[in-house]
């Protein structure tokens, strides 16, 4: 009552101010900060406080922030694009033209939303390793880890959707063999497929569905499931807190300051910094666009999106239900009940679990690169001069065989790196995840940058 | 007070209560059933219209005798190549690629359809000579009335190789067969 009959003699700007959010609007005191945090909306996705030991730069890197940032970024471009563009086939390429030659900022506009979509996929794939290297999936978080994966399917998606839309024809053969890939999951690959592509091949349904993908359905499954992500976060008492070794208590009644401004500031700074950067990126480099889509001539090579290209490559070596669906299939699985194991440790908060955790990590990396790159190369220029391989049928000498043969291999690294080095289980699982995510990264790289003409191997310089 | 309630008449109370639990649960699963077949019907990819001579539908390639043998016509708009085989047989077989859906050109001087996109290879009769496409080009059904080559390119066939069947001849007297 006291407080109604005070807004009474205000201002009328300023009780309608107030009606908004109650607080000052400059808070000084820090009861003052404390009660904006708590009572602005936006602002209260983070508790009043926070410990002091997570304000440290390199223990998130910032790399969450980052990511919703590029989202949002993502979020204002796109919906400026969506004036400009026209979804249909024979329009699509000309108003990417006329938006980049006559549209004030357009080619600026079309600029960001290309870069911070490349490198949104690449700040999530390390915020995802942040996570995992300080123990942060453990319990209670195991479940925001997953939803973490479905946000990076979703990004990867709306990637790819967007992907067709320029259609020149990078665009368009991207698409097709992306697609393609689709149609050898066994079962319900043809299905998929052709839903996708709402006919036998690229055309105007695709772009329909992609655009609908694209503009409507993936933009708000994004938000909701980063919604649901940020209130995980919360709920779990904010982020991890960290610690120097897994002796030490988690303590939560460590020294804790608040979060404005200590942490508002840091994230406005990383936020102003990351806006700037790719600003000025986008101010010099610009979006390719290739010649107009022509169904009926494919460029040499035909690639993937540099984010599949891990898939293209793995393709090129084993056998296509088998490296679209059982391994994907396998790898996925791994990492999602990765939480759920029988953990010897609690590691949350604890770099690498270990300094011995961390030697393992570096070894496994190293390992894997290696054994990447030279089962690539025999792959390539040895394997048909093996007789026996030829005799059988590729199902099984380029399918079954090599999978069996990597998964075993998988479950051998394991054992051998818990009894060599008598690690925890902790230890020897993060050494799998090292091993399988440098893989992972090989791929990607060898066939985003060095797969040239008929898809050999070849030096991009 | 509701929770006193129900604490009063438990058992006939839970009872009606179980009872109409199931029947709202039930009419759930039918309305997401029923929403389910609504939003698939709806995406469901329909046949579109298609003008006379364009893929989808019959298009008239030709006369039997403007095909020689061991030859490969294109067909840009019907999507298709026509095969007359050494023997007379015709052969429509499909541009894509088995691999991934390329579009693969025929290349006179080495006699194959060889893929730009990943280097597959196919021979005049559809058939992959070279990996990493495992399964032979799709054919579409051949017909030839009057001396005339017809191509019904809405009826896609997927096979894994060519077998003497695939083939179509004119059985008119006087023709290369
Ligand atoms: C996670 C969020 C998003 C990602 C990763 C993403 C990614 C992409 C990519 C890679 C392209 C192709 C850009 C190019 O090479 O030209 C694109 C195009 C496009 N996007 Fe997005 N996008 C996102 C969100 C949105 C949203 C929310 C909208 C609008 C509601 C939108 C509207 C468009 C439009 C209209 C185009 C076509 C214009 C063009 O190609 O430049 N996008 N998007
Ligand atoms: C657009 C995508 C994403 C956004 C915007 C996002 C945002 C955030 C933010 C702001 C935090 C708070 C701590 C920090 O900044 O690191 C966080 C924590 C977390 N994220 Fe994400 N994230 C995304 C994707 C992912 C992915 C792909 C994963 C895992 C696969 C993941 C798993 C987690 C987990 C487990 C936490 C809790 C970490 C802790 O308590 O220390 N997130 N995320
Ligand atoms: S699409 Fe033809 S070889 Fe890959």
């Amino acid at each position: 009552m006291n407080t109604h009959t005070e807004n009474d003699q205000k201002h009328f700007i300023s009780r309608f101010r107030r009606s908004i959010s109650p607080g000052p609007i400059i808070p000084r005191t820090d009861k003052e900060r404390k009660s904006a945090v708590i009572n602005f909306f936006a602002l209260h996705i983070h508790p009043p406080t926070v410990p002091e030991t997570v304000l440290r730069f390199t223990h998130t890197f910032g790399l969450g922030g980052m990511a919703l940032v590029l989202i949002l970024i993502q979020f204002g471009t796109g919906i400026l694009l969506k004036f400009a563009f026209e979804p249909t086939p024979m329009t699509a390429y000309a108003s990417i033209q006329s938006l980049q030659t006559k549209t004030p900022f357009g080619q600026l506009i079309r600029n960001l939303h290309h870069w911070s979509a490349s490198l949104l996929v690449m700040i999530i794939f390390l915020h995802m390793l942040r996570v995992y290297f300080t123990g942060a999936f453990h319990s209670p978080r195991q479940f925001n880890w997953i939803i973490g994966w479905a946000i990076f399917a979703c990004v990867l998606a709306a990637n790819f959707t967007g992907y067709l839309l320029p259609y020149d024809q990078l665009a368009y053969w991207a698409v097709m063999v992306s697609t393609g890939m689709l149609g050898y999951i066994p079962v319900i690959g043809p299905t998929l497929q052709s839903f996708f592509l709402g006919g036998a091949d690229v055309g105007p349904a695709t772009m329909r569905i992609f655009f609908a993908f694209h503009t409507a359905l993936l933009p708000v499954i994004v938000l909701i499931l980063a919604g649901f992500h940020f209130w995980r976060v919360r709920k779990a008492g904010g982020v991890v807190v960290p610690r120097a070794s897994l002796a030490e208590i988690s303590d939560n009644n460590q020294v804790r300051v608040p979060v404005l401004p200590n942490l508002l500031m840091r994230e406005t700074v990383t936020a102003l910094v990351l806006i700037a950067g790719i600003l000025a990126f986008s101010v010099f480099f610009n979006a390719t666009l290739g010649d107009p889509a022509n169904p009926g001539l494919s460029p040499n090579p035909t690639k993937a999106p540099w984010y599949f290209a891990g898939f293209q490559e793995l393709l090129l070596h084993i056998h296509p239900a088998f490296s679209v669906f059982v391994i994907p299939l396998a790898i996925t699985l791994f990492l999602m009940l990765a939480p759920y194991i029988n953990f010897d440790d609690n590691s949350e908060g604890v770099w690498f679990v270990s300094p011995k955790g961390r030697r393992m990590a570096i070894i496994s990396g190293v390992l894997s690169v290696l054994l990447t790159l030279v089962l690539i190369l025999i792959d390539d220029y040895a394997a048909t001069g093996i007789k026996i391989l030829n005799s059988i049928p590729p199902e099984i000498s380029q399918g079954a065989l090599p999978t069996f043969i990597l998964m075993i291999g998988m479950g051998l690294f394991y054992r051998l790196m818990k009894s060599r080095f008598s690690a925890t289980n902790n230890e020897a699982v993060q050494s799998v995840f090292v091993f399988i995510m440098t893989a992972l990264i090989v791929l990607t790289i060898v066939g985003a940058v060095f797969r040239g003409k008929d898809m050999a191997l070849s030096l991009p310089w | 007070m509701v929770k006193k309630q129900s604490t009063e008449h438990p058992p006939v109370q839970s009872e009606r209560r179980s009872f109409l639990n199931t029947i709202w649960m039930v009419l759930g699963a039918v309305a997401l059933g029923e929403a389910a077949w609504l939003i698939t019907s709806f995406l469901k990819p329909r046949k579109r219209k298609i003008h006379q001579g364009d893929f989808g539908g019959a298009i008239t390639a030709g006369p039997v005798s403007s095909f020689t043998n061991n030859t490969v016509t294109a067909f840009p708009r019907g999507r298709f190549y026509l095969s007359r085989l050494d023997d007379g047989g015709f052969l429509a077989v499909s541009r894509q690629c088995t691999h991934l859906g390329c579009t693969i050109p025929w290349e006179e001087k080495e006699k194959l359809f060889i893929c730009p996109c990943h280097a597959s290879a196919f021979d005049i009769f559809g058939n992959a000579v070279k990996s990493p496409a495992s399964r032979a080009l799709d054919i579409f059904k051949v017909y030839i009335e009057n001396q005339t080559v017809y191509v019904d390119t809405g009826q896609m066939i997927k096979r894994s190789e060519f077998r003497k069947e695939q083939a179509v001849y004119s059985t008119a007297p006087g023709s290369k067969a």
